[in-house]
C-alpha cells in the first residue's frame, strides 16, 4: 500500500541492525526504533508510551521489546502494548529495504 | 448485564487501580467500585519526587488512566471517600459519612503512610513529608531558589528529594541516622558509591546523625543538631520510612503481621477479601520467605493477581523484587534483596557511573544493582529467574554478551 502522504527516509544500513541490537534513529523530531526479527526489519516509535524511556535500550525476547525503565513489553512487529504498565501502543512505521539501506516511511513533515 | 455482583476496592492507588482494570480485562461484568480518600485518580508515585516536584509534568499526566478511560471501563471511582470500617458479617464497607456499600468481593489496597518524625518542631510549616500528590504540590509551592533544604533520612525518598531540590536551586543537606546511605536496601559498597555521587553533585551528606529539633517563629527557620549547632533552613523534607495502613483490616479481624497477611494469590484470611500492594505481607517463592514490599512493580503485579483472584482465577505472584530510582543523571535499578552472597562481580565502570554489581550465591545471581545500565540488569533478572549458573569472571568480562549467557 502506498500512501502519497508517506515519505521514506534512509535511516540505517542493514548491517547496523541485528536481532539482538536494535538501532535508535531520528527523523525530524521523531524517535524511531529499528529492529530485526526473523530476518525482517521493523520500525516502531522509540519512546515508551508509559514514561520517557528509549525502547531500543530495552531487552528483546520472543518478538517483544521490554522497556528498560518499567518493564512494559511491546510487540516489535505491530507496536502493540502487551503488558502493564503500558496501555497505549507504540506507533508502527512502514519499512522497505533498498540495497543495503533501511528506509522508514513517515508522514510528510509539512502537512 | 448478567452479573449483578459488586466488587469493591478500598484504595484508589496504583494497586487498587490495577485490581479494577484487571477485573475488566478478565471480563468481569458486575459493578466495580473504587474508593479513594484522595481527590485524585490513581496516579504514579515515582514522579512525585522527580518530574512532578520539578514542575515538569501536570497532575493529570501522572494518572494511570484518564477519567474517560475509567468511565469507559465502567469503573465507578469515588474520590474524597474515606472508609472507616469493614463489616465482614454484613459484607459492607462503611464510609466516613456513614454510607454503607455492600460488596460480594472486596480488595484492600490501602498502602502505607509516612512515619512521622517524633521531634519538637516537626509540625512547623515548612516541614514536609513526601508520599502523596498533595505533599509534592505543597513542597513545590514552598521551594525557593537559594533556600537551604534539610532532608531527614538518606533512603530512596530522601536521596531523590535531595537531587530534585538541588536541581531546583536549593542547598540540600541530608542527615541520616545510620552510618551509610540507603542502608536497609543496598550493600555497603553501593552506599559508598551513593555518598560519593551525591557529594559530587553538591549535596551535603551527614551520616550517623539526626536532627534534635526544628525551630522557628510560626514557620521553620532552623534545625538544631545533636551537639547544639544550628543550621538555618526554610524547608525540610522527612523521608524515614512508611507504616502499612493495616488498621481497617485489623479491626475487621483479618490476620496481620507486618502488613495484611495474604497468600501467593493475594487472598487474605477471609475468602471474600484480597489485598495487594505496600500493605501486604506475602510469600515469595524465589526468596523462600514472606516479605512486605514498597515498590512500583509489587503494587502493579500483585494488584493484577489480586484482581484475578477475586474472579477465582488464581495465579501465584512470585516476582523477583525490583526497584528503581532516579537521582540526578543516574538511573539505579535493583533486583532481589541483597542479604546473603559469597561472590561479587562488577561489570562496567563504577568511576564513570555506569555499572552493574552482581551478588552471587553458589554461582547463581542472588541480587544485583545497576547504575545507568538497565539492560544488563534486565538480563541479570532473567538469569536469576532461571537460576542459571554463571561465574563472576564472565559477568565482569566486558567481552561477554549478557544475552548469550541466557541462551546456553
Amino acid at each position: 500500500m502506498t500512501d502519497a502522504n508517506i515519505e521514506f527516509h534512509a535511516v540505517a544500513t542493514t548491517a547496523e541492525v541485528t536481532e539482538d541490537e536494535p538501532k535508535a534513529v531520528s527523523i525530524g523530531r521523531m524517535d524511531i526504533g529499528i529492529y530485526k526479527l526473523d530476518g525482517e526489519f521493523y520500525a516502531i516509535d522509540d519512546i515508551c508510551t508509559h514514561a520517557y524511556a528509549c525502547m531500543t535500550d530495552g531487552y528483546i525476547d520472543d518478538g517483544q521489546i521490554e522497556c528498560p525503565l518499567h518493564g512494559a513489553c511491546f510487540d516489535i512487529k505491530t507496536g502493540k502494548a502487551l503488558t502493564a504498565p503500558a496501555t497505549v501502543d507504540l506507533r508502527p512505521y512502514e519499512v522497505k529495504v533498498e540495497g543495503d539501506q533501511i528506509m522508514v516511511g513517515v508522514p510528510k513533515a509539512d502537512d | 448485564m448478567s452479573d449483578d455482583r459488586t466488587f469493591v476496592i478500598i484504595g484508589a492507588s496504583q494497586a487498587g487501580g490495577w485490581v479494577a482494570q484487571t477485573l475488566r480485562n478478565e471480563g468481569f461484568e458486575g459493578n466495580v467500585i473504587l474508593l479513594g480518600e484522595e481527590p485524585y485518580l490513581p496516579y504514579e508515585r515515582p514522579p512525585l519526587s522527580k518530574a512532578a516536584l520539578l514542575g515538569e509534568v501536570t497532575v493529570d499526566s501522572t494518572y494511570f488512566w484518564q477519567a474517560d478511560a475509567l468511565e469507559e471501563a465502567k469503573i465507578d471511582v469515588c474520590l474524597n471517600t474515606r472508609v472507616t470500617a469493614i463489616d465482614r458479617d454484613a459484607k459492607e464497607v462503611v464510609t466516613e459519612n456513614g454510607d454503607r456499600i455492600a460488596y460480594d468481593k472486596l480488595a484492600i489496597t490501602t498502602g502505607a503512610r509516612v512515619r512521622k518524625l517524633p521531634i519538637d518542631g516537626a509540625d512547623l510549616p515548612g516541614v514536609f513529608y513526601l508520599r502523596t500528590m498533595e505533599d509534592t504540590l505543597a513542597i513545590r509551592d514552598a521551594v525557593q531558589e537559594g533556600a537551604t533544604a534539610m532532608i531527614v533520612g538518606g533512603g530512596w525518598i530522601g536521596l531523590e528529594c535531595a537531587a530534585t531540590l538541588t536541581k531546583l536551586g536549593c542547598k540540600s543537606i541530608v542527615v541520616e541516622a545510620a552510618d551509610r546511605l540507603c542502608g536497609r536496601a543496598v550493600t555497603p559498597e553501593i552506599s559508598d558509591w551513593m555518598l560519593k555521587f551525591h557529594t559530587g553533585n553538591d549535596v551535603d551528606v551527614r551520616l550517623s546523625t539526626g536532627i534534635e529539633k526544628f525551630e522557628g517563629n510560626g514557620k521553620l527557620e532552623r534545625a538544631v543538631l545533636p551537639g547544639g549547632d544550628t543550621i538555618d533552613c526554610s524547608i525540610a523534607v522527612v523521608g524515614i520510612g512508611v507504616i502499612p495502613n493495616v488498621e481497617l483490616a485489623q479491626e475487621a479481624g483479618l490476620k496481620i503481621d507486618n502488613g495484611i497477611v495474604v497468600d501467593e494469590c493475594a487472598r487474605t484470611s477471609d475468602p471474600d477479601i484480597v489485598a495487594a500492594g505496600d500493605v501486604t505481607n506475602h510469600p515469595n517463592d524465589l526468596l523462600g520467605r514472606r516479605i512486605r514490599l514498597e515498590s512500583y512493580e509489587n503494587a502493579q503485579n500483585q494488584g493484577i493477581v489480586a484482581g484475578k483472584a477475586m474472579l477465582d482465577n488464581t495465579e501465584p505472584y512470585s516476582d523477583i523484587p525490583w526497584f528503581w530510582s532516579d537521582q540526578f543523571d543516574a538511573n539505579l535499578q535493583m533486583i532481589g534483596l541483597p542479604q546473603d552472597w559469597d561472590e561479587t562481580a562488577t561489570r562496567g565502570d563504577v568511576e564513570s557511573n555506569e555499572f552493574v554489581t552482581f551478588y552471587l550465591k553458589s554461582g547463581v545471581i542472588d541480587s544485583a544493582i545497576s547504575v545507568n545500565n538497565p539492560r544488563d540488569l534486565r538480563v541479570g533478572k532473567r538469569l536469576m529467574q532461571g537460576q542459571k549458573q554463571v561465574t563472576a569472571a564472565e559477568l565482569e568480562d566486558p567481552e561477554t554478551k549478557m544475552q548469550a549467557l541466557l541462551k546456553r
